[in-house]
């Protein structure tokens, strides 16, 4: 969503509850709980909700794309049926099927990090069907490195299939006009944490 | 698909309705959202899959115990121990959980500190990580799109628009917390508050300060 034109003003609610309903409160408790155990982790279920169809989700709250995604979820776990659900709510949309995902091969898994801090870094442009936590506004960017965070297990990988995917990730900063252009703010950095999977030497 | 949205968010504050089919005592008729949710919740207990005791407590907790009042504790730790200050900067993780403060969205916590010519903010433009041991749940604005997607395009204009106009002079340093990091923003002492101690200045420290749209 960064750099997407056309959301307005940023509405801040004064003395904003915690939660709005009580049925936040149900389906937040359901996705930390029992409910959620045994399913994928949270990379699956971000996925889930990036699932969505494209309207549902620029339309749903925040709570009502996590009951989305537990639904898909608890749907494809075999767990509940798509059409108990329908039965009861009358309709109750989930989100589409993954069945476009392709899942990256690493270069390799582990290791020592391949940059520094210094380090000069290209974001490459890829675009995979399937769950990626590289924003589209840093790909093909050139940034550098600020902080080698250690060992995480690759988002791309890790929501769809289990098996081992660690691999360094990095904070890395970008100015502002090599992100937006001429027309970018001055004095602006912007900080992106990216895996090594996403990154080229610069 | 027509869509009724909730018409008055943060008023529906009802009771739990464990039976199915109940619903007599509702104020206004339920959304479809709603409908969703307990059509859900209703077969997940059918089937056995739903712990009250869990989700009551887990509730409890993020309504209770850990929200930005103990961000405001890390702070106003570090504004007056400067070990504690530099803990907190090289390993904020650790210095939180001084503070005997973590736990899920807190496991690797980072903390960006404010001065005089540099500001820091936090988003999540893929979603809406943010550092819950400290900070709690986030605000719907953090959620929002027009958060996520102006404050890395354009954060000088949207501080602004805030209520936080920043000299030109004064770097702003955007982050996205797009991996496991999650982002605590340490502000500022404010002027004129040398003689308050640990607790007083923690009262000063508001949820927004620690996010970077506000000072304290």
């Amino acid at each position: 969503m960064g750099g997407t034109d056309g959301f307005g003003p940023v509405v801040v609610e004064r003395a904003e509850p915690v939660f709005h309903a009580d049925w936040e409160r149900r389906v937040f408790g359901m996705v930390l709980g029992r409910v959620a155990a045994g399913l994928a982790g949270t990379d699956a279920f971000r996925f889930a909700i990036e699932r969505m169809d494209p309207r549902h989700y620029l339309a749903a709250t925040y709570y009502e794309r996590w009951m989305t995604a537990l639904a898909t979820m608890l749907v494809e776990a075999g767990r509940v049926s798509a059409d108990e659900l329908a039965r009861r709510a009358g309709s109750f949309p989930l989100s589409r099927a993954a069945d476009e995902v392709r899942i990256p091969e690493q270069e390799r898994v582990g290791g020592e990090p391949r940059f520094r801090i210094g380090s000069a870094v290209v974001v490459r442009n890829e675009h995979p069907f399937g769950h990626t936590r590289c924003p589209r506004y840093v790909r093909g960017k050139r940034g550098t490195v600020v902080r080698a965070d250690g060992l995480f297990r690759l988002p791309d990988v890790v929501a769809h299939v289990r098996r081992p995917c660690d691999e360094p990730a990095y904070g890395v900063r970008f100015a502002a006009r090599e992100l937006w252009g001429h027309g970018a703010e001055d004095g602006v950095a912007v900080h992106v944490d990216l895996w090594e999977s996403y990154l080229d030497p610069a | 698909m027509t869509k009724r949205r909730d018409p008055k968010p943060g008023k529906d504050r009802h009771g739990h309705d464990h039976d199915d089919g109940g619903g007599g005592h509702h104020p206004a008729p339920e959304t479809e959202v709603e409908i969703r949710a307990r059509a859900l919740e209703g077969l997940l207990r059918e089937k056995g899959l739903i712990d009250e005791s869990f989700i009551d407590s887990v509730v409890s907790a993020y309504e209770n115990d850990i929200g930005p009042m103990n961000g405001a504790r890390v702070v106003a730790r570090a504004w007056v121990d400067r070990e504690y200050r530099k803990r907190l900067l090289a390993d904020a993780t650790a210095a939180v959980a001084e503070l005997g403060f973590g736990g899920p969205q807190g496991e690797h916590l980072v903390a960006v500190e404010n001065t005089p010519t540099v500001h820091n903010v936090v988003v999540c433009t893929l979603c809406s990580c943010y550092p819950w041991p400290v900070l709690g749940l986030p605000p719907t604005w953090y959620k929002s799109a027009a958060y996520r997607s102006r404050v890395v395009r354009e954060p000088r204009a949207l501080l602004r628009e805030m209520g936080l106009p920043l000299p030109d002079d004064v770097e702003i340093r955007v982050w996205d917390s797009s991996a496991e990091i999650r982002y605590l923003v340490l502000p500022e002492r404010p002027a004129g508050s040398d003689g308050l101690g640990e607790e007083d200045l923690a009262k000063l420290v508001t949820r927004d300060a620690m996010i970077g749209t506000a000072r304290p």
